[in-house]
C-alpha cells in the first residue's frame, strides 16, 4: 500500500497501463517533457519515450480528432484537454466524433479513448479553468463521464477507463489533486465504471453527490450528526451510467435525499438523479428530493466563488429542510 | 515590383495537367506510368460512376434513395485520386466522397443504405480500409491525421487519404489537420476538391489567398494544384503524394480544380447562383470527354465501349438498390444495443417501450 494523492494516483494508472498495452498513448498540451500543467503525468515521458507520450501543437479539436482517428487503427489515446473551458473547441471531436463512432460504423469501428480535463472551482483559476461541464457531457449519447473524488477511485477509474472500448470522458477536480494522500494499493486494481459507493453510512436522509462536492457533504454530515441527523452519503464516481440502484436502496432506508452538484442547478446531473428516483423510488419518499447546486449563472471570477459554490452550510439548510418537511 | 525581405513572397501556381481539352498529351513529363489495361480500367469506374450517379438521382427523386450528393463533373478528381492509392491506404471522406470508397471495396448496395439511412451502410467491410462518409465538415480532415499518426508509430508503408471541398478549407479543423501534419511529418494527403461553389457560396467569397493549395505553405507541408478534370493529372499527383508520404517526406495537400455539374443536393437549385454560360464553359472540360478522346486517339476506347459499361453500370445499380431494398429493417433495440460495447442498465431499460 502506497500513499498517494489523487494526482499521483492518476499518473499511476497511466503509467501502469502505458506499461501494460503499447496501444495507449499520451498526448495533449504541454504533458511531456514538463508532464502538463499540474503535472499529473509528469516523469511519464522520460520512462515510455516520446513515441509514447508527447506534446501537441496548441489546437484542442486536433487533439480530440487525432485521438478518433488514432482509435480507428487499434491505438487507445489518452488525450488532455488542458483546462475544462478549452473542451468546447473540441466538442465535435469529443461529443459527436467519437461518441458516435461506434453507431456509425454499426460496432465496425470504435473510439477507445480517454479524455482527461482538470476542472471544479474553489482554486482561484482563470476564467474558464473550472467550469463544471459533465451536465454536457452527460446530455450526449456515447461517451461515458467519470468524475473521481479520492485517489483510491482516481487509479482504478482511471485504469477502467483506459481499458474501456468507448470514449471515456474522465473530469479531474482541481481541488483535490493534491488537497489530501490516502492509501492506494501498489500494482493494478480497477474501480467499476458505473457503480457509486456509499462513503459514509445514515438512516435519516441521503446526500448524492460527486467530485469536491462528496467531501463538502461529508462535513456537513458531521455537522448534521451533531444534531441527531444521520446522513448517508454516496459518492457517484461515475455519472453516465449512473447507479441508480445504489441511490434507490439508500433512499429505501432513509425515505429523504438531496442532490448535490457544484454545476449550475438547472437540468445538470442533480435533475436527472431526482428524475430517476422519482421513475425508481417515489413511494419511499417522505420528502421532494431538493438540490444544492451552483446559481444558473456562469461560472463566476475568483472573487465570489467561494460564495458561489455549494457550502456544508448550504447543504445542511437544505438536509433540514427535507428532515422537516 | 518585387517585396521586401521581410515580406512573404507568394506566387501564384499553374495546375498541373497532363491532357488538352481535345485529348492531346500537352505535358508528357507528367504523364502517370499506366498500362493501356489500367487506362482502360479508369475510363471504365468514370463511365461507371458517371451512370450510377444519372441512376441516383433518379432513384432519389422516386424516394428509393436519401440525401445523395451529385457526383456529376467531379469523377476525374474522385476515381482518379482513388486509384492512384493502394489497397491498404485509408480514406476518410466528406459526403460526397463516395465513388472512393465505393472503388476503394465498399459494396455499391451499402453505399445505398448509408443514403437509405440504414445503419448497414456504415458497417465497413473488415478488409476495406475506408471511414463513413462524414457530415460535419472537415472533422475528417482531423481523422486522417489521426489515422497517419497511427500508420507513422506502427512503421507502416500506408497512408492516409482525406477529402473536402473549397468550403471545407474555411474550417479551422482543416488548419489544425495540415498543422499537426507538418509538424509530425504525417504520411497524409489532404484532397481539397474545390469545385468553385460550398452549396451556393463562390470561391470568391471563400478565400482572399491566392488559392488553396497556397495553405500548405502557413502549415510548412507540400501543395500542389492540380487540374481537376484531367484524370491523368490526378492520378499523377495523388500518386506523387503518395510516395512521399510512404518515403516519410510528409504530408501534401492538393487542391484539384473541378465542378460538379448538379446541384449540391437533390434540395438545391444551381439557377440561383451560377450562370447558363458558366455552366457551358465548364461542360466543355466534362472529364470523361477529354479522357475519352485521349483513350480513343489511342485505341482503346469507342463508343460502343462507353454504351457497354453504361448498360452494365444501370444493371449494376438496379441489382444493388434491390440488395438495399430487401434489407432488414433497423431497430430502436439495435440502435440502442449500437451505442457502447456492452449496454448499460438505463439503456436495457430503454428498450422496454420498443420490445
Amino acid at each position: 500500500m502506497a500513499q498517494m494523492n489523487m494526482l499521483e494516483a492518476i499518473r499511476d494508472a497511466m503509467r501502469i497501463e502505458l506499461k501494460r498495452d503499447s496501444n495507449v498513448l499520451i498526448f495533449g498540451e504541454d504533458v511531456g517533457k514538463v508532464g502538463g500543467v499540474f503535472r499529473v503525468t509528469e516523469g511519464l515521458q522520460e520512462e515510455f519515450g516520446e513515441d509514447r507520450v508527447f506534446d501537441t501543437p496548441l489546437a484542442e479539436s486536433a487533439i480530440a480528432g487525432m485521438a478518433v482517428g488514432m482509435g480507428t487503427q487499434g491505438f487507445r489515446p489518452i488525450a488532455e484537454i488542458q483546462f475544462v473551458g478549452f473542451i468546447y473547441e473540441a466538442l465535435d471531436q469529443m461529443f459527436v466524433q467519437a461518441a458516435r463512432m461506434r453507431y456509425r460504423s454499426g460496432g465496425r469501428y470504435n473510439a477507445p479513448i480517454v479524455f482527461r480535463t482538470p476542472f471544479g472551482g474553489g482554486v482561484k483559476a482563470a476564467e474558464l479553468h473550472t467550469d463544471s461541464l459533465e451536465g454536457l457531457a452527460v446530455q450526449t449519447p456515447g461517451i461515458k463521464v467519470i468524475i473521481p473524488s479520492n485517489p483510491y477511485d482516481a487509479k482504478g477509474l482511471m485504469i477502467s477507463a483506459i481499458r474501456d472500448n468507448d470514449p471515456v470522458f474522465f473530469m479531474e477536480h482541481l481541488n483535490l489533486y493534491r488537497a489530501f494522500k490516502a492509501d492506494v494499493p501498489e500494482g493494478e486494481y480497477t474501480v467499476e465504471i458505473g457503480k457509486a459507493n456509499v462513503v459514509r453510512e445514515g438512516s435519516d436522509v441521503t446526500i448524492i453527490s460527486y467530485g469536491m462536492m462528496v467531501h463538502t457533504a461529508v462535513k456537513a454530515a458531521e455537522e448534521l450528526e451533531k444534531t441527531g441527523v444521520k446522513a448517508e452519503v454516496i459518492d457517484l464516481r461515475t455519472l453516465l451510467p449512473l447507479d441508480i440502484d445504489t441511490i434507490v436502496a439508500s433512499i429505501q432506508k432513509t425515505n429523504r435525499a438531496i442532490v448535490v452538484q457544484e454545476a449550475q442547478k438547472t437540468s445538470g446531473v442533480a435533475a436527472e438523479v431526482i428524475a430517476q428516483i422519482n421513475e425508481k423510488a417515489i413511494l419511499h419518499l417522505e420528502a421532494p428530493v431538493l438540490r444544492v447546486a451552483g446559481p444558473d449563472t456562469v461560472y463566476p471570477f475568483a472573487q465570489i466563488e467561494d460564495a458561489w459554490l455549494p457550502s456544508a452550510a448550504r447543504i445542511s439548510a437544505a438536509v433540514q429542510k427535507v428532515m422537516n418537511f | 515590383m518585387s517585396k521586401l525581405p521581410y515580406e512573404v513572397q507568394t506566387e501564384p501556381v499553374t495546375p498541373l495537367s497532363v491532357l488538352s481539352l481535345e485529348g492531346e498529351v500537352v505535358n508528357p513529363d507528367f504523364m502517370p506510368e499506366l498500362t493501356d489495361e489500367q487506362l482502360k480500367e479508369v475510363m471504365y469506374r468514370m463511365v461507371f460512376t458517371r451512370t450510377w450517379d444519372e441512376r441516383a438521382v433518379n432513384l432519389g427523386r422516386q424516394g428509393r434513395l436519401g440525401f445523395y450528393a451529385p457526383v456529376s463533373g467531379q469523377e476525374a478528381s474522385m476515381v482518379g485520386s482513388e486509384y492512384a492509392l493502394n489497397k491498404d491506404d485509408f480514406i476518410c471522406p466528406g459526403y460526397r466522397d463516395m465513388p472512393q470508397l465505393v472503388w476503394h471495396g465498399l459494396p455499391l448496395y451499402q453505399a445505398f443504405l448509408y443514403s437509405r439511412g440504414h445503419q448497414h451502410g456504415g458497417q465497413i467491410p473488415q478488409d476495406v480500409h475506408v471511414l463513413m462518409p462524414q457530415i460535419i465538415i472537415g472533422a475528417q480532415i482531423l481523422h486522417a491525421t489521426g489515422v497517419a499518426m497511427a500508420f507513422k508509430k506502427k512503421n507502416e508503408k500506408r497512408v492516409a487519404i482525406t477529402y473536402t471541398g473549397d468550403g471545407g478549407s474555411s474550417e479551422g479543423d482543416f488548419y489544425e489537420g495540415l498543422n499537426f501534419a507538418g509538424v509530425y511529418k504525417l504520411p497524409v494527403i489532404y484532397a481539397v476538391q474545390n469545385n468553385g461553389y460550398a452549396i451556393t457560396t463562390p470561391f470568391a467569397k471563400q478565400t482572399a489567398a491566392l488559392s488553396i493549395a497556397h495553405k500548405a505553405v502557413a502549415a510548412g507541408v507540400h501543395g500542389v494544384q492540380v487540374d481537376g478534370m484531367d484524370v491523368l493529372a490526378v492520378i499523377k499527383a495523388v500518386r506523387e503524394a503518395a510516395e512521399r508520404g510512404r518515403n516519410g517526406e510528409g504530408a501534401t495537400l492538393i487542391e484539384i480544380l473541378t465542378y460538379r455539374f448538379r446541384p449540391h443536393s437533390m434540395a438545391d437549385d444551381t439557377t440561383k447562383y451560377r450562370t447558363k454560360e458558366e455552366e457551358a464553359e465548364w461542360a466543355l472540360k466534362d472529364p470523361l470527354v477529354r479522357f475519352g478522346k485521349f483513350l480513343e486517339k489511342k485505341g482503346l476506347w469507342t463508343e460502343e465501349d462507353t454504351n457497354r459499361v453504361k448498360e452494365e453500370a444501370k444493371a449494376t445499380v438496379n441489382e444493388h438498390i434491390k440488395k438495399a431494398e430487401a434489407a432488414e429493417k433497423m431497430t430502436v433495440v439495435g440502435l440502442i444495443d449500437s451505442m457502447f460495447e456492452t449496454t448499460p442498465q438505463h439503456l436495457e431499460e430503454q428498450k422496454a417501450d420498443f420490445q
